[in-house]
């Protein structure tokens, strides 16, 4: 193909032009093979333009769509010229042959050129009704895009109305692509603000739908299955139709299938009255969704994510199946870590020895930061399950007993938490904890460790010797590990006053002279006046009882959830956020989104333009997730998981505009986001945490501190979470 | 894979399943029509794959993805479209959008043959105690159909055979399968309500169906490590294999990896068979033993010798692992009764039966 001689001084592009007019076809065809490499290789050769044009007129069916992929390509930016082609174009949907028919409409419709719009609905009009099958599979997709680009002629041409009779066609295809293209256009018409429904879903239309699922290719059948999702049942015996129909599907072979029919079930369970068919479609709902986890690795990440959903909805799917989901030696850490979270979700008195082995063994392993998450795993299944705890803090005892560094880190950290469920339960530990000191070089182990050596400081005896040490390097700590530090020594003093009276007196010095930090700083004045004026207050407030944590049955808040539910195997039920998050402007461009808004009022108005703001937030946030460890990492798609972890609950409420108070819900996806990924530390609305955050102002403190804090300040009182304490 | 990366970019929130699917049927179809995706294939093939994706995707959605229609009307010579090319794109194109899409109606054979392979690869992951953590089948049943016309396909497995094992508790020997899935071509329907397995079979090789078993899983090796660590010094390792299944069969390509500490500098082994070699980049010792015949044992014995460290980490080890294959076994025990092919004139067809088991990186067993 590659030409031997040097190009001539003119370059390239002249000496395809000079081949392109060749008189020997097969010169010619390879000129164009030519144009086409160089144009994939992103070379400009739309100069080629009408020499390219002037063999689209050919019998021969690769040199046609070799012409037609130049013309795609160009039609943008060469719209004059492209008119030349549209007679060519309309001729080919009069070719006798099916394939040159079908291969002009699909091409003209790819053209994304104003000028040759207009001339595509004639041909278009003669393609839906065309006898051969394979013509009108291909218009019908046609129309949707004729939509895309002009929704104007779709409508004033009847388009709609042909597609709507398409429904019933006898040919199984013909069905999914109509299905296929009505829905696109509905969804961009909803996007686009319309109120009006392009595409019902008659009692009629489903049991077509419903017969040509049984007949449709596997794509076919997702297109159908989820017109067939959107479909609103008029009876309950109608919604258990469905779901007996659908059930089949679980066994294809195609993963993309299996998920589109467990969201049509979950979608029409709702509305199923008998208990008992609830049961059996949850039962049969159980071995397929075990069974996508043979598929290949994003296949299965896919299929981990939604299985994850679906066990926030409902919890009993998949018990006494927790085993398929260990984790084999070789899969990608972006499905191990989708596992881990599932087993603990799955885990209960009954497995769980089977689930500590397991962890066990991961702890072992090379790749840190599943290691990490292995030990924290540990820390979940002791704060879910009571009876397990005891088990659960041997293992990490063990663990420590390794003397790895991050793992006698990671096993500190969840220890705290541990602490924190199951107070004075393990103080037995407490030394081996302490003797580990040395070994702590991250803020967030530090932290921990310190937190525990307050919290028990009347039961270790040399308390004060330990918190010594980091007073004395107080100033080189990060911040976190001072608010720790200067928290604990104030317990220290609150509970042991004789031995370290100096202690706190140096550490008060150090926070408000030569600290940089105003968080610690400000705390440290707190606890100095209130230590001052009243050490009773100081009592009732430092030592107040910490409201014990649990862990979170959701990740995400139960409205989003039956949205996300509705989802299934989307981008939106995979990142486990709502579509408007991460897409911001579909096909319409975020311009036209304020209008949809207009007239429901000023105030959603506002909640909406608010949103928005989040969502370019979290946006930015996304690419910069995305990009950095790319590099580092061939695995963007585990990246991306860890990106969505710090889902926003409160997002879908201020979308749905159910919330009461629209502040609150901002407040917590800001809340959220900085509060990362410590799942144990649930929200809480302890009035006294707030006081980390409140700027030490003019006004002496009153004694009675423990009043509510003034609502200007909730995100930080978040922040600041364990750090009073 | 092969340094390529499958690309797919959306700008709504698509459905994520489907686009993973369909990057894997289009490195299949690739594979098909040029052997190998790579770099080179890429840039050979680009005329082909641009036709290709323009066929198998319009808008977004999936279109026809059956290799073999494809391969009807999408080929590496130039088509003409001269008069008698016409009638034959009308076939091709009802047929690529007819209710079996996976088959072209006119295929002839002189002699009609079918063949079925039934191949099944074992999960296993024991504990250091020797409790079983983890046995799982994952089967899959391969047909090569060489059938003239449109031939209707009925299959048949075991007479005990429980697919739904909620429905029967406990039926004892009976082969329970936890779940399996079909190609295309199986009507769902028709097992849903009555359990037969009935389809019209695409022209020559696919996957029928796939399954999976956790019940009664009969493990071919039996391995029973017992590693000892002597001081900091020394490893001891006695591995006992025995293959419990019939005298008749036997188990090829063994491959038994056993892992030894990362300090270590010699393993001293003696194997009955086989051969057992340290590997020091792998951290392993490799013992491959072709051939072991049903009932046989046979016991490795090693010492590894290992330097001083100064690292205080204890050996983290990681699971034995054994590769194999055992011809004309099944561990879930599944069989194929019978394969009944109907077709209008009625011919005669030779049916094929194969069985295989086997494992590979996933046969663990920790000590």
């Amino acid at each position: 193909m590659a030409s031997f001689r040097a190009p001539p001084r003119k370059g390239e592009n002249f000496e395809l032009a000079a081949d392109l007019n060749s008189e020997y076809r097969e010169k010619r065809k390879d000129a164009i093979k030519r144009v086409i490499a160089n144009m994939t290789v992103q070379k400009d050769v739309s100069g080629l333009f009408p020499d390219v044009l002037k063999n689209m007129q050919t019998d021969d069916l690769e040199q046609k769509k070799l012409v037609y992929l130049y013309l795609m390509n160009y039609a943008k930016t060469q719209p004059e010229l492209v008119i030349l082609a549209v007679n060519t174009f309309v001729k080919d949907t009069d070719d006798p042959n099916p394939l040159v028919r079908a291969l002009a409409i699909r091409t003209m419709g790819c053209l994304r050129a104003e000028k040759i719009i207009d001339y595509l609905c004639d041909p278009l009009q003669k393609c839906l009704r065309d006898e051969n099958p394979y013509v009108r599979k291909t218009a019908a997709l046609c129309v949707a895009k004729l939509y895309d680009l002009k929704p104007e002629l779709v409508i004033e041409n009847g388009f709609l109305e042909t597609l709507r009779e398409m429904i019933v066609d006898s040919n199984p295809m013909v069905v999914a692509n109509t299905v296929a293209a009505l829905t696109d256009i509905h969804n961009s018409s909803v996007a686009a603000g319309s109120t009006e429904e392009i595409f019902v879903i008659t009692n009629n239309v489903l049991s077509k739908l419903l017969i040509a699922l049984n007949e449709s290719s596997e794509w076919g059948r997702v297109a159908i299955l989820n017109a067939l999702a959107r479909y609103n049942t008029e009876s309950d015996q109608e919604s258990e139709h469905i779901c007996e129909r659908v059930v089949p599907q679980f066994q294809h072979a195609n993963a993309s299938v299996v998920l589109a029919a467990v969201k049509v079930i979950m979608i029409h369970m709702r509305n199923v009255q008998s208990e008992n068919l609830t049961k059996q479609l949850v039962r049969k709902m159980a071995p397929p969704l075990v069974t996508l986890l043979s598929n290949p690795p994003e296949v299965q990440w896919v299929a981990l994510r939604n299985i994850n959903l679906l066990l926030q909805k409902r919890p009993d799917i998949l018990t006494n199946e927790m085993r398929v989901f260990f984790c084999k030696y070789n899969d990608p850490l972006y499905v191990k870590v989708e596992k881990l979270d599932i087993m603990v979700r799955l885990a209960g008195e009954s497995n769980v020895d089977a689930l500590l082995s397991e962890l066990k063994e991961y702890a072992s392993e090379v790749d840190v930061d599943f290691v990490r998450r292995s030990i924290k795993a540990i820390g979940q299944a002791a704060i879910k399950i009571d009876e397990a705890a005891e088990r659960c803090v041997n293992v990490l005892l063990e663990l420590i007993g390794t003397r790895v560094s991050y793992v006698v880190q990671e096993a500190v950290v969840v220890m705290k938490d541990i602490f924190r469920k199951y107070p004075s339960t393990y103080e037995g530990v407490i030394p081996t904890l302490c003797a580990n000191l040395d070994e702590l070089d991250e803020p967030e182990a530090k932290a921990s460790l310190i937190w525990i050596i307050g919290e028990y400081a009347n039961k270790i005896d040399n308390a004060d010797e330990l918190l010594g040490i980091f007073v004395d390097t107080f100033i080189e700590e990060s911040y976190p590990v001072q608010l720790q530090t200067l928290t604990a020594v104030v317990k220290l003093f609150l509970r042991k006053p004789d031995s370290s009276q100096g202690l706190v007196q140096q550490v008060l010095n150090t926070a408000t002279k030569d600290c940089d930090s105003p968080d610690v700083r400000d705390r440290a004045y707190i606890y100095w006046r209130l230590l001052s004026t009243d050490p009773g207050a100081a009592k009732t407030v430092v030592l107040a009882h910490r409201p014990p944590i649990s862990l979170p049955r959701t990740t995400v808040s139960p409205a989003l959830l039956e949205e996300l539910i509705g989802e299934v195997s989307s981008l939106a039920s995979v990142y486990h956020k709502p579509a408007e998050t991460f897409v911001g402007r579909g096909r319409i461009g975020a311009d036209t989104l304020p209008k949809t808004t207009g007239d429901v009022g000023d105030d959603k108005q506002a909640t909406q333009k608010a949103l928005q703001t989040v969502v370019a937030g979290q946006q930015a946030e996304n690419l910069l997730n995305f990009d950095d460890p790319m590099a580092d990492d061939q695995q963007p798609l585990g990246i991306a998981a860890t990106a969505a972890l710090a889902a926003t609950p409160a997002a879908a409420n201020l979308l749905a505009g159910t919330s009461s108070n629209p502040l609150d819900d901002l407040v917590s996806i800001f809340g959220n986001v900085s509060m990362g990924s410590v799942p144990a530390a649930a929200p809480q609305q302890n009035g006294l945490g707030s006081f980390g955050g409140l700027s030490f102002g003019a006004t002496p403190m009153a004694p009675s501190a423990a009043s509510p804090p003034p609502p200007a300040q909730p995100q930080q009182a978040q922040d600041d979470l364990l750090g009073l304490f | 894979m092969n340094n390529l990366y499958i690309v797919a970019v959306t700008k709504c929130n698509a459905n994520a399943a489907l686009v993973f699917e369909y990057c894997y049927r289009f490195i299949s179809i690739a594979k098909s029509y040029f052997g190998k995706v790579d770099e080179e294939a890429v840039k050979n093939n680009f005329v082909l794959i641009y036709e290709l994706i323009d066929e198998i995707i319009d808008f977004g959605y999936p279109q026809n993805s059956e290799i073999d229609t494809l391969k009807t009307y999408i080929t590496t010579e130039s088509i003409m479209s001269t008069a008698t090319a016409i009638e034959e794109s009308s076939k091709i194109t009802t047929q690529a959008t007819g209710a079996t899409s996976w088959r072209r109606a006119d295929v002839k054979y002189k002699k009609n043959e079918a063949f079925v392979d039934v191949v099944e690869t074992v999960n296993l992951s024991k504990g250091a105690t020797g409790h079983t953590i983890r046995a799982e089948v994952d089967g899959h049943i391969l047909m090569r159909a060489y059938l003239s016309g449109t031939p209707e396909c009925k299959f048949g497995l075991n007479d005990k055979l429980v697919i739904d094992k909620n429905d029967h508790g406990g039926m004892g020997d009976a082969v329970e399968l936890d779940d399996c899935r079909f190609h295309q071509c199986v009507r769902l329907d028709e097992f849903d309500s009555s359990r037969t397995i009935s389809f019209i079979p695409p022209d020559g090789e696919f996957e029928l169906m796939r399954y999976r078993s956790t019940r009664n899983v009969k493990l071919p090796l039996r391995v029973i490590p017992t590693v000892n660590e002597m001081g900091t010094t020394q490893v001891s390792y006695i591995v006992n294999v025995k293959a419990d299944f019939n005298n008749k069969l036997s188990a090829t390509n063994v491959v038994i990896r056993i892992p030894t500490p990362l300090n270590t500098t010699s393993v001293d082994c003696k194997v009955p068979s086989g051969k057992a070699k340290y590997v020091p980049a792998e951290n392993m010792v490799v013992w491959k033993i072709p051939r072991i015949q049903g009932g046989a044992e046979l016991t490795f014995s090693g010492l590894a010798q290992l330097t001083s460290t100064t690292t205080r980490q204890v050996w983290a080890r990681p699971p034995i692992d054994v590769d194999f294959q055992v011809l004309m076994f099944t561990s879930s025990g599944l069989i194929v009764r019978f394969l009944k092919v109907f077709e209008k004139s009625n011919y005669n067809s030779i049916k094929w039966v194969r069985y295989l088991t086997k494992a590979s990186g996933t046969y663990q067993i920790k000590f």
